[in-house]
């Protein structure tokens, strides 16, 4: 599969004069591990929103294996990870339920992520910021997402938990030929994780 | 740290929202059942102070002022809960279009936010129920179409923030249905801001139903409202009959402030960043 950007240009509403990306193009085929590394401010995260289906380009497609990806009905097979894993957890929800919102998570990858049986039954606001990590990780690697998109999901971590999460992801994506974006601004993670390295 | 024995903050807390609920039902209640005696007159003890007898005294046409007062509240309680029920209503409805319409019927809907609570309530609900020649229907249009602004200003705002909610987002893409994203995220979100406000609009929808009765310009006189008995005994205040006035005041201010109180508790155990305390 092949997940494409075609010279999308994209602006926040009412800031039209300063486009966040001005003709931009971006593919990513399964199996590759694409890096993207830029300066704060330059549309990274809004680039993976784009590419996930949550915001729409002003001019431009996103295509995957030629299809506009906000098409995919069910399940969509672009997931994103985001920065900030407790905005993305409902602070009302039982972890173990919003673990569940896609069905029931491989028993398999939770181990992998060493989320523990007890963490199920909390409330987010008790758990800290790599742990709920864990959860959107596990969550977003459902059996239908072909493409990953990282962006910054290891910068709050420790280094080992790092290590122990990219190590995980990176097996589990050879494992399914997932393809995959990183964004970081760790040049050494960049290296050592991606097959290939993007600009914006 | 639980003691054992000891109730913790959420227990307690139930149960002074049992006890005050309760209380509010039981005075309803009676104020229902005692509506005849409070109409009733006897000549053969007007004027009468406080006694055991009668507690809060008799007035110049011999009725029972606690039967009366009890009768007033009542009607003030029932009068206040179709009200807020109404308001509270409107509020979500028009909160909620606001939030999911788009941007003009937003701008509208604010606009006419802004109007209203522009106008000071008192006058508006004069004007309301004057327009809708007085009487009960009067006094609920008046209190009813004047007190939903806030609420469904605050509802607008937490439905708009919901919309935006990243993990409101992120569960659409993992396949979540708009149903089960409105029954999952949004309801139990929304729910607690709604209740809590719809008590707290009780207190102000009783002040202002009995402001103006008061006024005049609300319940009519022959009904045993508390607005009306204020009223009449402000011209027997001078006379030294100060009973008259003091017991309904003070009940009617007790009544608004268990109602307060009652969504304060409410606020406390349903909202998401004190319920866990």
């Amino acid at each position: 599969m092949i997940l494409e950007a075609k010279s999308i240009t994209f602006y926040y509403r009412g800031r039209k004069k300063s486009p966040v990306l001005n003709n931009y193009s971006i593919s990513i085929r399964s199996g590759e591990r694409v890096g993207l590394k830029a300066p704060s401010g330059r549309g990274k995260t809004t680039l993976c929103r784009l590419l996930a289906g949550y915001e729409k380009p002003q001019s431009g497609k996103i295509l995957l294996d030629g299809k506009p990806v906000t098409a995919y009905r069910g399940v969509c097979p672009v997931q994103m990870v985001w920065q900030h894993p407790e905005t993305v957890v409902d602070p009302l929800l039982r972890l173990g339920e919003t673990l569940a919102e896609a069905g029931p998570v491989d028993e398999r990858i939770r181990g992998a992520l060493h989320i523990e049986e007890g963490w199920l039954s909390r409330f987010p606001a008790e758990l800290s910021g790599g742990e709920l990590q864990r959860f959107c990780l596990a969550r977003a690697l459902h059996p239908e997402t072909k493409f990953l998109l990282c962006d910054e999901i290891s910068a709050m971590l420790d280094l080992v938990t790092q290590a122990q999460i990219w190590k995980f992801l990176l097996e589990e994506a050879e494992k399914r030929g997932m393809g995959m974006l990183v964004v970081s601004h760790s040049d050494g993670l960049l290296e050592k994780v991606c097959t290939r390295i993007a600009a914006i | 740290m639980k003691t054992a024995g000891r109730m913790n903050r959420r227990q307690s807390t139930l149960i002074f929202l049992v006890c005050a609920a309760g209380v509010l039902a039981v005075v309803m209640i009676m104020g229902i059942a005692l509506e005849d005696a409070a109409l009733e007159t006897d000549f053969s003890r007007t004027n009468l102070a406080p006694c055991p007898e009668y507690l809060f005294g008799t007035d110049w046409m011999g009725r029972d002022m606690f039967v009366r007062t009890l009768a007033g509240l009542s009607l003030s309680i029932r009068i206040g809960i179709l009200t807020a029920a109404v308001s509270a209503v409107m509020a979500l409805l028009l909160g909620t279009a606001a939030a999911m319409l788009g941007s003009r019927a937003d701008a509208v809907i604010s606009w006419v936010i802004d109007l209203v609570m522009g106008i000071p309530h008192i006058l508006l609900v004069m004007l309301i129920s004057i327009a809708c020649g007085r009487g009960f229907a009067g006094v609920v249009a008046g209190v009813s179409l004047s007190h939903w602004p806030s609420l469904a200003r605050v509802i607008r705002g937490e439905v708009l923030q919901l919309k935006q909610a990243p993990y409101i987002l992120a569960a659409e893409k993992l396949g979540a249905s708009r149903i089960a994203n409105v029954r999952r995220h949004m309801i139990p979100h929304l729910l607690p801001q709604f209740l809590t406000g719809t008590i707290l609009l009780f207190p102000h929808a009783i002040l202002h139903e009995a402001s103006v009765t008061f006024l005049g310009f609300g319940l009519s006189s022959e009904q045993p409202a508390i607005g009306v008995i204020l009223s009449e005994s402000m011209q027997y205040l001078t006379t030294g009959r100060w009973w008259l006035a003091l017991f309904p005041g003070l009940c009617l201010v007790a009544v608004v402030i268990l109602f307060a109180l009652l969504g304060e508790r409410a606020r406390m155990l349903l909202d998401p960043s004190s319920v866990h305390e």
